[in-house]
């Protein structure tokens, strides 16, 4: 944290990834009781319908959040998980439901009710967007320095030096080359942007980010770098994700918790491991069952 | 002159171009729509200005036209011998004596007083156009204040160039509110910009928008804290007035690599060769 006065007002309840959430519940197991960086829920939504004409595409679906934690939606193509994330997030509104999240003040807000420029204010400040393809929401023609600056620059940063310093910071913790500042995303790698976009968006230290596939389109070794980086960076600011993926190994890697779409429906949640070690579900057998193992 | 109405154009879009000007005037930097008409010359070369002059004209101002500075270029030329015959006003080289100026890509030299109106010729009045090219963006972004995109570009030309280079229109803050355009003066006019005590009203006729500037209001340049806004001036001496601290034109004398500075504020530069040649 190169300079404290960028963080908005959300001091993420504390930084010490030892009271966060374990990086790899896989491994450590949790206690469904025991919420990480919290008891009282960050995002939570109850009754989300949404149809497009004849096509179901949210029915009745609910989703809870704690601060620090990460949620995993999967479900194949089509089953809905985007779409949920868009709703969740405040993109998209739904037929019926609503989506809640609570403030660092810890007020509640109704996400779909907010005013405009209170959910703009709130997707640049304490909340942030990691998109499948990074070219969506990266400047392709900004320098690195300058995307990654953008979200300071909006914040209010005015001062050129530390802006500079704190992307030459974000850089290196994405593992790019800090010289390599001055570039234009043009010249990077498809693995090198997916960072990139991943270190403007964490730059203001959002308290809860979405992504929606963050590795496709990226060959296996660069995910897996990806992964690695995602998991250390969550786990060390204590930032709470949803992670819509149809990668079952990125779930498992990254989330606590789980949510297993189906046509529009959660056809089963719960932690992480016990979703994929004892999938009850006939379509979670079938999606547990249907990943390679090398 | 008999079959135009006074000021070219009719008195129903002089109405509708002043209740704009109220608004613009009533939100300073903010850009309001209006119907612009087509007027006898092409876009590009002043015709946002020309409608906002004939709106606001009366038959009592003196009316004085600039361009780049200069009072016998074609553009200020034609434009003001328009007025002279379709409005039959008093016309005048000098900044002191006029009422309304049009103007196009520089603000006078000489300090404006209360009472006169500076009006803009603006070729794109969205200042956020080359960074944003979505319009329902812009205006959007306009009405949260979100401006820090202005500040990347600002951010981009430190890195490259080691300095803003942006030379002209460059984006200021109105008010401490709005992110507007000055039309394409140099920077080193923005400073006079800043708390004019004349009315400073800006057309777009091709884009179709007028804003404006009122008497006494604050329009800062942006800057970062530590890359401060700097107006810039070509470092020379005017070969005709001898003055250093106008802003200055290059002119080619010969095909001897032969050039001279000169003022290109013209009636400011007159006038100090006056009064030099009257103190001799």
């Amino acid at each position: 944290m190169a300079n404290p006065s960028f963080t908005p007002s959300t001091a993420t309840p504390g930084l010490d990834p030892g009271v966060h959430g374990p990086a790899s519940p896989a491994l450590e197991g949790l206690d469904p009781r025991v919420k990480p960086g919290g008891d009282e829920k960050l995002l939570w939504a109850e009754g989300l319908h949404l149809r497009f004409g004849p096509i179901t595409a949210l029915d009745d679906v609910a989703a809870e959040l704690w601060p620090g934690e990460v949620l995993a939606i999967v479900g194949e193509s089509g089953s809905g998980k985007t779409t949920l994330l868009n709703v969740l997030s405040g993109k998209l509104p739904p037929d019926a439901g609503a989506v809640w999240y609570r403030d660092p003040v810890g007020d509640a807000h109704d996400v779909h009710a907010m005013p405009a420029p209170a959910l703009r204010a709130l997707h640049r400040s304490d909340w942030g967007f990691v998109q499948q393809n990074p070219r969506d929401s990266l400047r392709m023609r900004v320098t690195a320095g300058g995307n990654v600056g953008e979200r300071l620059m909006a914040a209010g940063s005015r001062h050129y030096g530390t802006i500079r310093d704190t992307a030459m910071d974000w850089l290196r913790q994405v593992e790019i080359e800090p010289s390599r500042i001055d570039d234009m995303p043009t010249t990077f790698s498809g693995g090198m942007l997916q960072r990139l976009q991943i270190a403007r968006t964490l730059v203001t230290h959002p308290r809860l980010v979405f992504m929606d596939e963050p590795t496709g389109g990226l060959d296996v070794s660069v995910q897996a770098r990806l992964l690695d980086l995602i998991r250390t960076l969550v786990a060390r600011l204590g930032i709470a994700v949803v992670l819509v993926t149809h990668d079952i190994a990125a779930a498992r890697l990254l989330a606590g918790r789980m949510m297993v779409m189906q046509g529009g429906r959660v056809v089963e949640s719960g932690l992480t491991d016990q979703v994929l070690d004892d999938p009850q579900h006939p379509y979670t057998q079938l999606l547990v069952s249907s990943v390679l193992t090398a | 002159m008999t079959g135009y109405n006074f000021a070219y154009l009719d008195e129903q879009t002089k109405r509708m171009i002043r209740r704009t000007l109220l608004k613009a005037v009533a939100i300073p930097g903010h850009q309001i729509p209006f119907g612009s008409r087509e007027m006898p010359l092409p876009f590009g070369w002043g015709t946002g200005g020309i409608q906002v002059t004939a709106s606001i004209l009366g038959p009592d101002d003196v009316l004085k036209v600039i361009d780049q500075g200069a009072d016998d270029t074609t553009n200020a030329v034609s434009i003001r011998r328009f007025f002279a015959r379709t409005a039959g006003v008093r016309t005048t080289t000098r900044t002191a004596e006029a009422t309304v100026i049009q103007t196009r890509h520089r603000t006078p030299e000489t300090p404006l007083r209360e009472g006169q109106i500076l009006v803009y010729q603006v070729p794109q009045p969205e200042p956020l156009s080359r960074l944003e090219h979505r319009r329902a963006e812009t205006r959007q972004m306009h009405a949260l204040a979100e401006y820090g995109l202005m500040h990347v570009k600002l951010y981009e030309d430190i890195t490259r160039f080691g300095h803003v280079a942006t030379s002209y229109d460059f984006p200021v803050m109105v008010n401490g509110r709005y992110l507007m355009a000055p039309s394409p003066i140099p920077a080193f006019d923005n400073p006079k910009l800043d708390r004019n005590p004349a009315l400073q009203l800006f057309g777009a006729g091709r884009e179709k928008r007028i804003y404006a500037v009122p008497p006494y209001t604050e329009v800062r340049s942006l800057e970062f804290d530590d890359h401060p806004f700097q107006p810039r001036r070509a470092p020379g001496t005017c070969a005709l007035c001898g003055s250093q601290a106008s802003y200055l034109d290059e002119v080619v004398i010969d095909d001897q690599g032969g050039r001279m500075f000169v003022c290109s504020d013209t009636d400011y530069c007159a006038e100090r060769v006056a009064l030099r040649e009257a103190a001799e």
